[in-house]
Order: structure tokens, then C-alpha cells, then sequence
């Protein structure tokens, strides 16, 4: 680059850097609206003008973890002393609102659907990433005719519209129980990120020189042994990275999980929406509901950012 | 599998006679990914194309009667098929080129140097990673007439938008774009910082206008890059399902895996449903092929 720069092209550069903070808070505006959403008090989330400055405080997660019904009153002195103090939180927020019956704290139906997604997510990826693994180094190393056809073929599958698969797989799976299942949608997750594990770790396998694995040959290892002992290793950071995509791509999904799953399994994608129902929903435990969701995926993507490219364009492009 | 055939490792060597041979290894990998995408896409995607030629329902019992093409000739003549398909193009449209301008040109910014660009970047691909299901729904709140930050930041009073069938699916196509911007910006900013730089030194020395060297040289040399963002962005925009329904329930917003999904699942036309199945399948497949000649393409530079 030439070390001098005019007037006019460092007055553009200004610009531009300008311009691209502005773009870079409009685009973060909803995911703080979002964040700050879900510590405000519930009579602060829908005001006009907007409320930004406020007091944060977590009665929208103890709203979103516990199920309570509705009073017409504020609560008598003796059940807000007898309350624990988390209810007390939710009084304090000027809410007319009472735990259901005085035994014991009843779970709302969010913490069950948020691990219905931490088991089927992490299951499908663990499932999704070894056999990927395995299939992009018999890829990789072996070559062999109608190779390319394969590998479209492969791919072609994580491109077939969800509904599309959807309709078949529910009669099938109502036919052998399957419907509202973990398993059921384990097993659909694991085919949809299959063919992405093999595209993008052929990509980092291709990357690893053969001639470690020769060497080991030579050495007296099996290929198995120089597989496990040679490759598996070098490829860890590819592994890692697929595997954060693979969880991000199940955790997210939301049309199988709407169409397979009703209670029993349901994953909270399509337990989150169905919470709004009609009326005034209240939008602090909707923002708090959805925080928790986003937390994870928001750490993955930080951890992930070297990869995006990668991961984004199926190991096409590296960086 | 039969006509496989081994070519660059040497199976006769001397290492590779010890414990199970490569072409061994090589069918112990891969088969069982294949098998398992046979059993449970191609399958099922079998399954359905049978039931696509019959009038079966899957909410009552009765047997499924075999009806011919009879499904396809009556869907490709539903005018309001059509309908679906157009509201989908003009989605796909709108969504797609929002994408390129605001991705394209974000990319164009950033291509520079920027203090704490790495982590702008990152911040900036944070949209694309979320649920749509999930975070669609809190534009909801967003889009809110009476307390939504959008009408109150553009001083737009209460300004319907999902309500609004005239709107609806232009709020959809915006969630969008903010969405999937981010991936036109993250693949534009790979192509362009490919670009060499001595091609812009030479332009610069011909005193070539940015008009020209924009025209002339960033842009032939991100174009493959860029056609691969379109081309995926335009598949997906075409299957799209988890915005629009979440988000609105207009018969403007209807999109064809809407369509699909009510007419499999609500309707309970089964038999039909299978039958707009595979008409969609068909387009999408087609996209699909092109999508991977351009990624194949860009592999092999």
C-alpha cells in the first residue's frame, strides 16, 4: 500500500469507519433490546419513548422458570412473607401475579424444552461429527470412481427443505412410535448435519500432509492405528469447529422440532413462540426465555470466528 | 460400489498388508454415512413419492386410493399455488438483493483498515448464527405499532407492519436481511481481500476512476465469491418457513413451505401434500446443483 494517502482518501477512510459503526449498532440494537428486555421490570418493557436506563433485576427469569397464576389483587401482607424470596422478586415488580396453590414451586415448562434441546442437540452432534469424521477421511485418502457424484449426493441431502422431509418421516415415525421422541428428532438432526460434517472435514483432513501417515505406515502402524494416532489428533481444531457448528445448526432448528414434537420432546424453538399466545404477552419472560436460548450460540460464535468462513461456505473457501 | 476402484494408495505394500486393508477402511468410513442418508432422506423421500399418486389423508384411516398424476395436474393448475410460488419469488427477490446491498456494501467498508476489525466483524456475524424461530419472534416486539422501537426510532407514529398485508412481507424480508446480510459480508470480504493489491496500484497509476476500478476489477474478481452467497441465499430464501411463520399469519406472507406445511399438517391432505413436495424438491434440487458447480469452482482457484 502506498504510505501516502491524500486528504480526500484518509477523509474517506473517516467515513467509512463512521459508517460502518453505525451499521455495526444497528445490527447489535435488537440483540441488546433483547438482553436489556429481559431484566427490566414488566412495566418498563412496552413504554414509549423506549426505556433504556433502568434498574436490572431477574424477575423475568423467575417468571420464565416457574409457573404462576394470575390475581386480580396485589398479594395479602401474610402470603408476601410467607412467599420465598424469589417470589417476593416477582411482587416487587408490582405484578399481581401468586405461585399456583402454596405447596411446592412448580417448574414452568421452560427448563424441561431447554434441556429436551441440550440432549438432542449434543446427541446429534456427537452422532453427526464421528461419523462425519470417519467418511471425509475415506474421502480424503481413498480415491475412487463416482467419487464427485458421492459427495453432491451428500450434500444435496442438507438441502432438501425440512417440511419436504417432514411429511414422510412423521407417518414413519408414527408408525414405529418415534413421534414426540428424543431419538426421533436426534436422528433427524444427525441426517441434516451429516453431509455438512463430511464436506467441511474433508476440508481440514485435506489439509493434513499424508506423508504423517506414511511415515506412521513405515513405522509398523496399521492405518486404523495411524487414523486414530495421527490423524484424529491433527485434525482436533477442525473437529472442534465442526462440532460448534453442528450443535449451533440442531439448537436452532425449529421446523422438525415444531412438526415431531408437541410436549414430551419438545426442543424450545418451538416451545419459546408458543408461549405468546394471545392478549398481551408479557415480553420480559419472552426476552428472558429467549437470552438464555441465545447465550450459548452467542460464546460458540466468538470462540468460532476464525472458522465462520469456512463453516459458512461447506470448507469451500478457507482463509 | 462394486465398480470402485482403488488408485492412490498402494494396497499391496508392504504397510498396507498389516491389519485391514484400505479398501476395507475406505467402505467401513463411508458406507455407513451413505446408508444412513439412504435410510433416512432417500427413504423417506420414496415413501412420499408413492403417496404423492394417491388421495391418502393421513388423519383418518382409510385406505390410500391410487389416483394417477391426478395431485400434480390439479396443484399445477391451482391458481392459488401459483399465488404461493409468487409471493415466494418476490420474497426470495426482495430478501436476497436486500442481502447483497447491505452485505456487499458492509463488506466494501470494512475492507480497509479499521481499528478493532476483528471484532466488529465478529459482532457483525453474531445475526446469523440465532435462531431464526427465536429471535423472529422478538421482532415481533420490535415491529409492535403501539410500543415497537422501530416505529418510535423512525418516528413512523403506529405504523402497522405485520398486520399489514401490504407490509408483512416486506417486515419478514427485513428480519431477514439483518439475519443473512452478515453472510454476503463475510463471503464478500473473503473475495475482496483476495483481490490482489497490485492490480489497484496499477489502476492507480492508469488514473483509473473508482467507477472503472470498481467495475473493471473488484467486482469480475469477487463475482464467483459472491455467486456462491446468491446462489445459497436464494435456496434458502426459496424454503424459507420459520420467519414468515412465525412472524405473521397473512395470506401475503404465505410462502410455499407454509402452504406445504398447512396442507400437510393442518389440512391433513397428505397425498397432495407429497405431490407440492416434490414439485418443490425438483426446484430445489436444480438450485442446488448450480449452487455446488460454482462452490467446486472456487475450490479449485
Amino acid at each position: 500500500m502506498a504510505a501516502v494517502q491524500t486528504r480526500s482518501e484518509r477523509a474517506l477512510n473517516r467515513v467509512a469507519i463512521a459508517a460502518v459503526l453505525v451499521i455495526t449498532l444497528l445490527f447489535l440494537a435488537p440483540i441488546y433490546w433483547i438482553t436489556s428486555t429481559a431484566f427490566k421490570p414488566r412495566n418498563l418493557a412496552t413504554t414509549i419513548p423506549p426505556t433504556v436506563i433502568f434498574e436490572p433485576e431477574i424477575s423475568p427469569f423467575v417468571k420464565l422458570f416457574t409457573k404462576r397464576s394470575q390475581l386480580r389483587a396485589a398479594p395479602e401482607p401474610e402470603d408476601y412473607a410467607a412467599a420465598p424470596w424469589w417470589e417476593r422478586l416477582v411482587f416487587d415488580g408490582g405484578e399481581k401475579v401468586v405461585r399456583s396453590g402454596r405447596g411446592d414451586v412448580q417448574l414452568s415448562g421452560y427448563p424441561n424444552r431447554f434441556m429436551n434441546s441440550l440432549i438432542v442437540a449434543i446427541t446429534s452432534t456427537v452422532l453427526a461429527v464421528s461419523m462425519g469424521t470417519f467418511t471425509a477421511y475415506g474421502f480424503s485418502r481413498f480415491k475412487m470412481k463416482g467419487e464427485a457424484d458421492l459427495l453432491f449426493f451428500i450434500l444435496s441431502t442438507r438441502m432438501l427443505p425440512p417440511v419436504v422431509v417432514a411429511i414422510p418421516m412423521f407417518l414413519m415415525y408414527r408408525a414405529v412410535g418415534l413421534n414426540d421422541t428424543h431419538w426421533g428428532l436426534i436422528i433427524l438432526y444427525t441426517a441434516f448435519n451429516l453431509s455438512f460434517s463430511v464436506w467441511l472435514m474433508k476440508g481440514f483432513i485435506d489439509e493434513i500432509p499424508k506423508e504423517y501417515e506414511e511415515a506412521a505406515l513405515v513405522d509398523g502402524y496399521t492405518r486404523l492405528e495411524a487414523f486414530f494416532k495421527i490423524v484424529l489428533p491433527e485434525a482436533a481444531t477442525g473437529i472442534a469447529a465442526t462440532a460448534v457448528f453442528c450443535f449451533i445448526t440442531a439448537w436452532n432448528e425449529y421446523a422438525f422440532a415444531l412438526i415431531m414434537t408437541n410436549r414430551r420432546a419438545q426442543t424450545a424453538p418451538p416451545f419459546i413462540p408458543s408461549q405468546v399466545g394471545s392478549g398481551l404477552p408479557d415480553w420480559t419472560v419472552i426476552a428472558a426465555g429467549t437470552f438464555l436460548f441465545l447465550l450459548p450460540v452467542a460464546i460458540f460464535t466468538f470462540l468460532l470466528r476464525n472458522h465462520l468462513l469456512r463453516g459458512m461456505s461447506f470448507g469451500a473457501i478457507r482463509k | 460400489m462394486a465398480t470402485v476402484v482403488m488408485t492412490s494408495l498402494d494396497s499391496k505394500s508392504r504397510a498396507a498388508s498389516r491389519g485391514l486393508s484400505d479398501i476395507k477402511i475406505r467402505n467401513l468410513f463411508i458406507i455407513p454415512t451413505i446408508l444412513f442418508l439412504i435410510v433416512f432422506n432417500i427413504f423417506p423421500l420414496i415413501y412420499s413419492l408413492g403417496y404423492s399418486f394417491t388421495d391418502f389423508r393421513a388423519s383418518t384411516n382409510a385406505p390410500a386410493t391410487f389416483v394417477g398424476l391426478q395431485n400434480y395436474r390439479e396443484l399445477l393448475n391451482d391458481p392459488f399455488i401459483w399465488a404461493n410460488f409468487a409471493i415466494t419469488a418476490k420474497y426470495v427477490i426482495v430478501s436476497v438483493t436486500g442481502q447483497v446491498v447491505v452485505g456487499f456494501g458492509t463488506a466494501m467498508l470494512l475492507n480497509r483498515e479499521i481499528p478493532f476489525k476483528g471484532l466488529i466483524t465478529t459482532l457483525l456475524l453474531l445475526p446469523m448464527m440465532l435462531s431464526m424461530a427465536v429471535v423472529g419472534l422478538f421482532w415481533k416486539l420490535l415491529y409492535d405499532p403501539s410500543f415497537g422501537i422501530i416505529n418510535y426510532a423512525l418516528g413512523l407514529g403506529s405504523f402497522e407492519w405485520l398486520a399489514n398485508p401490504d407490509m408483512a412481507l416486506y417486515a419478514v424480508a427485513i428480519t431477514d436481511i439483518w439475519m443473512w446480510s452478515p453472510f454476503v459480508m463475510l463471503l464478500s470480504l473473503a473475495g475482496l481481500s483476495a483481490v490482489p493489491r497490485h492490480l489497484y496500484e496499477a489502476a492507480a497509476i492508469d488514473r483509473a476512476g473508482p467507477f472503472y476500478t470498481f467495475f473493471r476489477i473488484t467486482l469480475p474478481l469477487v463475482a464467483p465469491i459472491l455467486m456462491i452467497a446468491i446462489i445459497f441465499r436464494t435456496m434458502e430464501a426459496f424454503k424459507t418457513f420459520d420467519l414468515a411463520y412465525i412472524l405473521t399469519s397473512q395470506p401475503t406472507t404465505e410462502v410455499i413451505s407454509i402452504r406445504l406445511y398447512k396442507m400437510a399438517f393442518q389440512e391433513w391432505q397428505t397425498g397432495r401434500s407429497c405431490a407440492l413436495a416434490y414439485i418443490v424438491l425438483i426446484m430445489v434440487l436444480a438450485i442446488t446443483n448450480i449452487y455446488v458447480k460454482y462452490l467446486n469452482r472456487v475450490k479449485e482457484r
